[in-house]
């Protein structure tokens, strides 16, 4: 595979590589994606707007030039909720150095004040890492949220020439900013495709996942992704997923970030999913029983990371396989504006994984 | 009596334009009654100031003029409201001040009110439209769905020598509703363009600095009339299956 170095969402020649379910290949236009759905099918996306996350500024304990990298919440239902987050911490430098290489931030310790342009912030403590911290913010919520949109930028790529704006990171769809990175499966929805999917009997919904870093550069840290990441999902959507099973349809997950939010609500009630907030904190791999969705549609992703684990969830090895062959040997696009996969469960898998949900129901 | 049985739930609602004349009258109109809202307005003096005065009132500053504003913008707006029924494009600009004959009119006069009455309300309903897609979803069990309004005015309609720059960026602004309307419709979103007549607002002193208030329409009195057409819009029928 090779890098996919423009910011470029939709570019026209974007692929679909097909593993369906007897774990067979089909190269598609990703253009044709709508004529992959049938009447019945329901599609679900993670409608997260991505915040602009990479806050630069000043240890002023040391006076160092760091990064702030906004990881996640830390205080969900607390009345300061919005001032508390989790972060990874980095030296001086920018996004054209790989993060592997970037130098290390100054020892941080509970109390530190951090000067990060129109906001101030505060270290609480380490959470079990030197460089990953919970930070709280001064300031009221409109506050710490105007101090976001104005200082900060949307996490870097080192395989990308030209720094990304917030444009360049939202999807067609995108609405809550909960998200610190995009969630870039995403980027293969326009509003074009979601009439076609319409005219095609197929529905569409969205739920909202706040996806977290999808690397740090650090391998004790990277072993650690994803971090809980919080979802929740409206009555409509579940509404929908009941109206889709109910009636044999499949339910289409657009990302990881669906699949983790879908499973984990179904692993709490017997493989249904019901409206409202959760925090999906299992890692989905080979030995997990999907009970939801039944097709995903992703980027392309490399084996040994967290995403390439979940896709083992929905086909066999000998499968993943050749379709890294076709993917390696077609020179398909990897990264967040790569091309993309759409990988069906196993039906042999299907059997076996749905008899336990259906004697449960 | 007109009792509801069940009370009205709060809309959460976005104004542009939020400090002073129609849009402040706007804030004030929905925060009364209990709706959330989130304003945006360039200068942060005045955002700080209505912000504090209108109890759970959101003020954003920003230029929905500038490229760089719009998404930050609908972070914030995203953020301080969760979703969104109600997007009202009322910022405006005049173009030339004084008023010019369109051959008198400088071609960046021209652009800036482009700028601010077409172009910045394209881009923030484009950035606003997830939020608002969403709440068409869940609008669709109950028969409600969200809506865009944006401010237009007759100079859109009515050819006025003067008004060239402003009367042919709301011209615009009023066909770009209507398409939009067309192509959301089946989304479950309502877009229109509304016409609130000749008020006492400070656009409309620097437009004709010599008019009579007394024959003005309070802003107030035009902010009731709008959130009446809003209420209108949102229980239309034929909201269709929002996808």
């Amino acid at each position: 595979m090779k890098a996919a170095t423009l910011p470029v969402q939709r570019p026209r020649d974007a692929r679909l590589l097909v593993v369906d379910a007897d774990g067979r290949l089909a190269a598609h236009e990703r253009a044709d994606l709508p004529e992959l759905l049938a009447a019945g099918d329901l599609v679900v996306a993670n409608d997260a707007a991505t915040l602009p996350a990479s806050l630069s500024g000043r240890h002023l304990p040391s006076g160092a030039t760091i990064e702030l990298r906004l990881a996640g919440r830390t205080a969900a239902g607390a009345p300061d909720e919005a001032q508390r987050f989790s972060a990874v911490v980095f030296g001086a430098g920018d996004f054209r150095m790989r993060t592997e290489d970037r130098p290390v931030p100054p020892p941080l310790a509970p109390g530190d004040r951090l000067d990060l342009g129109p906001l101030e912030a505060e270290v609480l403590r380490t959470l079990g890492h030197p460089r990953l911290v919970e930070v709280r913010f001064a300031g009221d919520a409109d506050a710490v949220h105007a101090g976001i949109a104005r200082h900060g930028r949307p996490v870097q790529y080192a395989h990308l020439a030209e720094p990304l704006a917030l444009w360049d990171v939202w999807t067609r769809i995108a609405g809550p900013p909960v998200a610190f990175e995009p969630p870039s499966a995403g980027f293969a929805l326009d509003w074009q495709g979601l009439r076609a999917l319409r005219g095609r009997g197929a529905r569409f919904a969205t739920l909202t996942h706040a996806a977290g870093l999808s690397s740090t550069g650090d391998p004790a840290l990277d072993a650690r992704l994803p971090f809980d990441e919080p979802y929740f999902v409206p009555a409509a959507t579940a509404a929908a997923i009941a109206q889709a099973r109910a009636g044999g349809g499949r339910v289409v997950a657009i990302g990881t970030t669906v699949v983790r939010a879908l499973e984990h609500a179904a692993s709490r009630h017997m493989g249904r999913v019901p409206p409202g907030q959760g925090l999906a904190m299992q890692k989905i791999g080979p030995t997990t029983r999907l009970q939801v969705v039944d097709v995903l549609l992703s980027g392309t992703h490399e084996p040994g990371t967290s995403h390439y684990e979940l896709l083992r969830a929905f086909t066999d090895d000998a499968a993943l396989l050749r379709a890294d062959a076709a993917l390696e040997r077609e020179q398909y696009r990897t990264h967040e504006f790569g091309d993309s996969v759409w990988i069906e469960q196993r039906i042999a898998l299907k059997t076996w994984r749905r008899t336990p949900a259906l004697a449960a129901a | 009596m007109n009792t509801p049985l069940t009370p009205r739930t709060p809309l959460r609602v976005a104004v542009t334009g939020g400090t002073s004349g129609l849009g402040l009258a706007l804030v004030e109109a929905f925060a009364a009654r209990g709706d959330a809202v989130a304003f945006v307005a360039r200068h942060g003096d005045a955002v700080a100031k209505v912000a504090r005065r209108i109890a759970g009132s959101h003020g954003i500053v920003g230029d929905i003029a500038r490229k760089d504003d719009a998404h930050a913008i609908a972070l914030q707006v995203g953020a301080a409201l969760g979703s969104l029924d109600v997007l009202v494009n009322n910022a405006s600009s005049l173009g030339p001040v004084p008023l010019a004959l369109l051959a008198d009119t400088e071609c960046e006069d021209f652009e800036a009110a482009l700028a601010t009455n077409l172009v910045g309300p394209f881009r923030l309903t484009k950035a606003l439209l997830g939020l608002l897609a969403g709440a068409a979803r869940e609008g669709a069990a109950v028969g409600t769905r969200p809506v865009v309004l944006n401010v237009s005015s007759d100079a859109a309609v009515t050819p006025y020598a003067g008004w060239g720059a402003y009367g042919a960026s709301k011209a615009a602004l009023a066909h770009l509703s209507r398409i939009w309307n067309e192509e959301l419709g089946p989304h479950g979103i309502a877009v229109v363009a509304v016409d609130p007549g000749d008020m006492d607002t400070p656009l409309h002193a620097l437009a004709v600095p010599d008019a009579d208030p007394a024959t003005l329409k309070r802003p107030g009195d035009a902010a009731r009339e709008i959130v009446a057409r809003i209420d209108r819009e949102r229980a239309a029928a034929g909201a269709r299956d929002p996808a």
